[in-house]
């Protein structure tokens, strides 16, 4: 009798653990650390905004080296997450494998296109983005020098100092451009000793506004511009807060989005595979204003406002590097 | 002024700061190693300096109490080293390498656990750092042609590890060659029997050493978190110990010459920041890796024996045995 009313009560509580069970939600981490207050913490703070709404937990995984992502991707498949979210350019070439092995599984990759047949792939206009922070980098400068400072010297960060460059080439022709590269390696996302110096060389030179797309290193560029009393610009996530005064704005991808999106989505059943690109039109990417640089870019707000609606309805068009590996103005 | 000299001048001041944290390990090994104990440590002894100078700066809201738990933590590693390599004779190499993981995950760990920030620690206000110092006449020598802006813009306004660093120089090669204890050091590393015979105990001296290089590691680390950053991210110590051994080894194991190895390897850092993606008449873009990659290769060719010879202290990471 025992038994059976032991049966009979797993029986009736089975269908909703199974049903919970079922959407297991996961993240693998780009390389860098998840609180690098930059991209991997957009796409953190996006699960965070999920499981506040929803109570559905999701896994995470940081991994330390390249190796360990394609692991790191499988390891979740196994434990039957679904989706997975694999962030950053860096494990396109591992989800390609992994994603062959586990074909029922969804998959996100964010920042690169994998093309398969149970791929999201999230990429973003970040040239449509880098255009409009160096449209206002080059409108704030008083010296007529803007310095950018990127992370690993990778096409996806040339695209961003290719659009950053006729921005504000855009808005004064006559502009110089500092571009620097933090390294050749992953370790360039983790050098912030590095990108200060690499800011201070531009300092030295003349530039009073620097745009770092650099995850972790990007800390160190915007701690030598406060030393310096000189401006700076954040990216992917709204970094406005981290040097109030210092800092100009930011160049916000809207990663939150697509992770939240991405969970959403599959909760409701309306993921889908394929490309997806989000510009300035989807609000995928644009500039922050907040109360920590509203008096700063008052002055600039209607300029930009016109920019961004030219590069809306096509009137501006900006090149994207990643089409053809030039930077054409 | 022409573009070139204030180049020149901006270039010579990065100097400075990237060659202060290479100055201190590289002054670190010097000890250790003159003594006999081979120091691979220098790397991981700095990342847990640099992690604890941010910690307790954060903590405390005092930035010398953030260089003394540097210095504590930096020399407690230490110990660890000598313990396995002084008094159970163990392969120095090994132990060296096993401080560089221990201290590489034990920060980390540390750091997610105290402050939930993927094992970064929290940004320093500038209360809680070393800040620059003006030395004094800076600004009215800088009206002085050439001269003035190598003083006021080159020397003044670093913070005071950088000019501790350089201090520490004359002081290193006073102690090695005009005291008692240098006297000791330097033939403990050479022929320790000889000071044992004599009645001194290698492991004490060994120990003495080891103690010393904990301590410039903490300094070294400190500068790294508190000085040049305002916080700790985890690894940021980026290969700096390894390019500090390198340095030791190209000056030959030589208080002065390393100096001059920490300046080189410094100059070309700032040199190859400032080079990258510039084009120079008749060259053309040079690789900044390669410029990168010189001090390394430097080492090496001094290794293999092309620029003069390398000579190692002679009982340099040989465990000293009593003969019963």
């Amino acid at each position: 009798m025992k038994k059976l009313l032991l049966s009979v009560v797993v029986g009736t509580c089975l269908p909703a653990f199974v049903l919970a069970a079922d959407f297991k939600p996961a993240i693998v981490y780009d390389l860098g650390t998840k609180f690098d207050k930059s991209f991997n913490e957009g796409v953190s703070n996006g699960a965070k905004r999920f499981t506040e709404e929803t109570k559905v937990e999701v896994q995470e995984f940081e991994p330390a080296n390249d190796s360990q992502i394609e692991q790191a991707i499988r390891r979740m498949a196994q434990r039957g997450s679904n989706p997975i979210i694999s962030v950053g350019f860096s494990q396109s070439k591992a989800l390609e494998t992994v994603s062959k092995e586990f074909p029922d599984t969804h998959f996100t990759i964010i920042d690169s296109v994998v093309d398969q047949p149970n791929v999201q792939s999230v990429t973003f206009r970040e040239e449509q983005g880098s255009f409009l922070v160096g449209a206002l980098a080059a409108m704030a400068s008083k010296t007529g020098k803007v310095g950018f400072v990127g992370g690993q010297d990778i096409a996806l960060i040339r695209k961003f100092a290719c659009g950053y460059e006729q921005g504000a080439k855009y808005v004064n022709k006559d502009v110089k451009v500092f571009q620097n590269m933090t390294g050749s390696t992953g370790a360039a996302w983790n050098n912030p000793s590095k990108g200060g110096e690499l800011a201070k060389s531009q300092f030295d030179q003349g530039a009073d506004v620097v745009f770092a797309a650099a995850g972790g290193t990007g800390i160190g560029v915007y701690q030598a511009a406060k030393d310096n009393g000189k401006l700076a610009i954040g990216v992917d996530s709204n970094q406005n807060h981290l040097q109030p005064g210092t800092m100009l704005t930011s160049m916000v991808k809207r990663v939150d989005n697509a992770a939240y999106d991405t969970f959403k989505a599959q909760q409701e059943g309306s993921w889908k595979a394929g490309k997806v690109t989000l510009g300035l039109a989807e609000k995928g990417v644009g500039w922050a204003v907040d109360e920590h640089n509203e008096k700063m870019v008052e002055p600039y707000k209607a300029k930009m406002a016109e920019i961004e609606k030219a590069i809306i309805d096509g009137t501006i068009k900006v090149h994207d590097y990643m089409t053809d590996n030039t930077c054409k103005m | 002024m022409s573009e070139w000299f204030t180049l020149l001048i901006s270039t010579l001041d990065a100097t400075l700061r990237v060659s202060t944290p290479l100055l201190f390990a590289g002054l670190a090994g010097l000890y250790s190693e003159r003594a006999g104990v081979v120091d691979i440590g220098l790397e991981g002894k700095m990342l847990v300096g640099a992690f604890a100078a941010a910690a307790i700066a954060h903590l405390t809201g005092v930035v010398w109490l953030g260089l003394i738990a540097a210095i504590i933590v930096s020399v407690l590693f230490s110990l660890l080293h000598g313990f396995a390599s002084i008094t159970h004779r163990g392969n120095q190499v090994v132990s060296g390498v096993a401080i560089n993981i221990l201290a590489s995950g034990l920060t980390m760990v540390l750091g997610l656990a105290w402050f939930h920030q993927g094992g970064s620690t929290p940004s320093l206000t500038n209360n809680e750092r070393f800040t620059a110092i003006q030395l004094p006449f800076a600004e009215s020598m800088q009206t002085v042609p050439y001269i003035g802006p190598l003083y006021s813009d080159m020397l003044s306004g670093h913070n005071i590890l950088v000019y501790l660093a350089f201090a520490l120089v004359p002081l290193t090669w006073w102690v090695f060659y005009r005291t008692r204890f240098g006297l000791r050091l330097r033939a403990v590393g050479e022929n320790p029997k000889a000071v044992d015979t004599a009645g001194i105990s290698v492991a004490t001296l060994r120990y003495q050493a080891v103690i010393i290089a904990g301590v410039l590691c903490g300094f070294a680390g400190a500068y790294l978190s508190t000085a040049q950053n305002a916080q700790f991210i985890r690894d940021m110590t980026a290969g700096q110990g390894f390019m500090a051994l390198a340095a030791l080894i190209f000056a030959n194991w030589r208080p002065w010459p390393v100096l001059f190895a920490c300046l080189l390897f410094g100059f070309l850092d700032a040199v190859a920041v400032r080079l990258q993606g510039v084009s120079l008449p008749h060259i053309g873009t040079v690789p900044v890796q390669l410029i990168e990659s010189l001090p390394y290769i430097l080492t090496v060719i001094l290794l293999a024996g092309f620029l003069g010879k390398s000579r190692p202290p002679k009982a340099d990471g040989i465990p000293y045995v009593k003969e019963r």
